[in-house]
């Protein structure tokens, strides 16, 4: 028998039972619909994660202080070799490749205006090349530059929501907060930068660190650490060359810092490394939804398998008369196969449909991201039509073995 | 072609389950048809009717013994084998005339044309053909008509061209007036006739004495024997039967 003519004897099975093709398709559609769904909705989060965190700055290095060196003995710190000092930032900065460092300090404390007074406000200390290194964009005024930190002048730049807050509707430049007694005269307001996981850009307040070192690190840890910083931010001029000058970064500091590599008091994180942390999560969370997805195509699966069994069981009679006139057991065998491969397709199909739809609906009522990807979308449909091979199979073969004679006597 | 068996059955014995609960349906029947015959098999139920005329359509095969069907020894040939045998050689007619439900009449005729192998034909030839059987058998006007708007006599019509819609050696008719009333069985028988004129070989299998009286020969059939065999002599075909002692 001609394909054409075995697909258009499946077709016609298909559409003289609309109803019940619909039915059985329908986990098929749900399945492959689910698939496409929850990979779009995994995709889009991790495509948001990543720009998130590319948004950071790009060629950038993280050096943070490692506090395993640091050990208590006798009641006192161990303060010899305790992490990163201001000092290493300016020694940083004569590393071949470095084109930026950036020092960060945090403090937290009340930030007062005449009429407004915030609790809990953080408090970053940072150097002049923050905004080009973290690619931050002032929105008013100016950042403070390098001749205003190294005299500890008190300047402020505000975050746009703590501009809002403390000053509303008036123009925050040339006024005055007051930070534990510290009066600061506010230069610049950031643009909006939005939040990067617990971290809250725009409610930050941007000094230079020099005032934070000497200001505001006033807990008993900030006087044993003296001019010690959180992290330091290193701009790199060329990524390809970024390994040879993380490794004149680690000799620098571990001679500075008078400690093997081995037993260093920092750690080195790259853009990269953290791109790659984030998606790994985020690749497990979408493997998990892909085969939970993929389980429902299965059960799919078994729903066709059902209904075709119990079409083989109503069409009996049908496939003894298609044996009287001459149909083989391999012509029956393949009718239904076709039939079970069609409506898997045709369900699968239509899960593309609703499942791209839904995708895109998903995206447009909530505030998450959805991305749709081919390869889900041809994955979701060859996994149908292979689920229509497997499934179809079983009840195809039983109606090929069906004996004429008892077939044709069915009522 | 005269004196020339269209069936050849030697020695057929068919035995349905093993060992206490063996059932012999048929012992050792031998039949002889001729090309252009039309033979009536008759006998009460359980007389091996069915099976006789089952195994003489190739929907399936005896225990032991010998079928020649067309000159092609057929006793021995598989299920795909059979298939085709079915498709070139055999048209059927049944009593419930069997038409596949929701399928238009020409569908239903094309269907075995569609099973045919090796077909270089496009479907439009199929097409033409099944036409022109539908024509012969008067229903060239119901063609779209599917079976659940046709009579009962217009469905069995159907279902004559759909037997011959291959050219068969040889039609099976099993009980085909046994669905329609008096008037119809009449036009079917006559239309059954009118197609033995035309040469193709009929079987009819039958209760119906009046039937079997119009036949060549009438086989009947008791406890999986021969009962007898009456010649009706109004054809001048040479009939052969014989009964294996």
């Amino acid at each position: 028998m001609k394909i054409r003519e075995v697909l258009h004897i499946a077709w016609e099975a298909m559409n003289k039972n609309k109803v019940r093709s619909l039915l059985t398709m329908l986990g098929i559609i749900i399945g492959v619909a689910s698939v496409i769904i929850m990979v779009s909705i995994s995709a889009g989060t991790e495509a948001a994660i990543k720009d998130q965190i590319t948004s950071l700055g790009s060629n950038l290095i993280f050096i943070q202080s490692s506090f395993s060196r640091m050990g208590v003995s006798g009641g006192k710190m161990a303060t010899q070799s305790g992490g990163l000092v201001y000092d290493d930032a300016e020694a940083l900065a004569g590393v071949n490749g470095v084109t930026g460092v950036v020092v960060e300090q945090i403090a937290t404390n009340t930030v007062k205006t005449g009429s407004v007074s915030l609790d809990s406000i953080n408090i970053l200390g940072s150097t002049a090349d923050l905004p080009r290194v973290r690619d931050m964009e002032i929105a008013q005024g100016r950042f403070f530059t390098k001749a205003e930190n190294d005299q500890t002048r008190k300047v402020a730049v505000l975050g746009a929501s703590l501009a809002a807050e403390l000053f509303g509707e008036e123009d925050p430049i040339g006024q005055t907060i007051l930070v534990d007694n510290t009066r600061l005269n506010v230069i610049g307001v950031f643009e909006e930068r939005g939040q990067v996981g617990d971290l809250d850009y725009d409610a930050r307040l941007y000094v230079p660190i020099s005032v934070v070192l000497d200001q505001f690190t006033q807990t008993y840890m900030g006087k044993i650490f003296g001019d010690r910083v959180k992290m330091i931010y290193v701009e790199i001029d060329d990524q390809t060359v970024m390994d040879d000058t993380i490794l004149q970064i680690e000799l620098l500091l571990a001679k500075r810092h008078e400690v093997s590599l081995e037993e260093a008091d920092f750690v080195i994180t790259t853009q990269q490394q953290i791109i790659q942390t984030q998606e790994s999560t985020t690749s497990a969370f979408r493997d998990l939804l892909a085969w939970v997805a993929g389980v429902s195509l299965v059960v799919g699966g078994i729903g066709i398998m059902n209904i075709m069994l119990v079409s083989v069981t109503e069409r009996t009679r049908e496939i003894g008369i298609r044996q009287s006139v001459g149909a083989t057991p391999g012509d029956i065998r393949s009718q239904f196969l076709t039939e079970a491969i069609l409506l898997s397709l045709v369900g699968g199909l239509l899960g593309v449909a609703v499942g791209v739809g839904g995708s895109w609906l998903f995206g447009k009522l909530s505030d998450m991201r959805t991305v749709i990807s081919l390869a889900s979308i041809l994955l979701a449909f060859l996994a149908s039509a292979a689920v229509g091979v497997f499934f179809g199979f079983y009840p195809a073969n039983k109606a090929a073995e069906l004996d004429p004679i008892e077939a044709l006597r069915y009522e | 072609m005269k004196d020339r068996y269209i069936v050849e059955a030697n020695g057929i014995t068919q035995i349905y389950g093993m060992g206490d609960a063996e059932v012999v349906a048929l012992d050792k029947v031998s039949v002889q048809i001729e090309q252009g015959e039309f033979i009536a098999i008759m006998g009460p139920s359980g007389s091996g009717k069915s099976t006789l005329t089952n195994i003489l359509g190739c929907l399936a095969r005896p225990t032991s013994g010998q079928y020649v069907l067309d000159a092609e020894d057929v006793s021995a040939l598989d299920k795909v084998e059979l298939a085709a045998i079915r498709n070139q050689k055999i048209g059927y007619v049944f009593q419930s005339f069997n038409l596949l439900p929701r399928t238009t009449a020409l569908r239903n005729v094309i269907l075995p044309l569609l099973y045919v192998r090796d077909n270089d034909k496009s479907y439009a030839e199929m097409e033409d053909r099944a036409i022109e059987t539908l024509k012969l058998v008067g229903l060239e006007d119901r063609m779209e008509h599917e079976p659940q708007e046709l009579s009962g006599g217009q469905q069995q019509r159907v279902a004559i061209a759909r037997a011959l819609v291959n050219n068969p050696v040889m039609v099976i008719a099993d009980e085909p007036t046994g669905n329609l009333d008096s008037r119809t069985g009449k036009e079917i028988m006559e239309l059954l006739h009118k197609m033995n004129e035309n040469g193709t070989t009929i079987i009819i299998v039958t209760h119906d004495k009046a039937i079997a009286d119009h036949a060549q020969r009438a086989i009947h059939l008791l406890d999986g024997h021969i009962d007898n065999i009456q010649h009706n002599g109004h054809s001048n075909v040479q009939t052969k039967v014989s009964k294996t002692a």
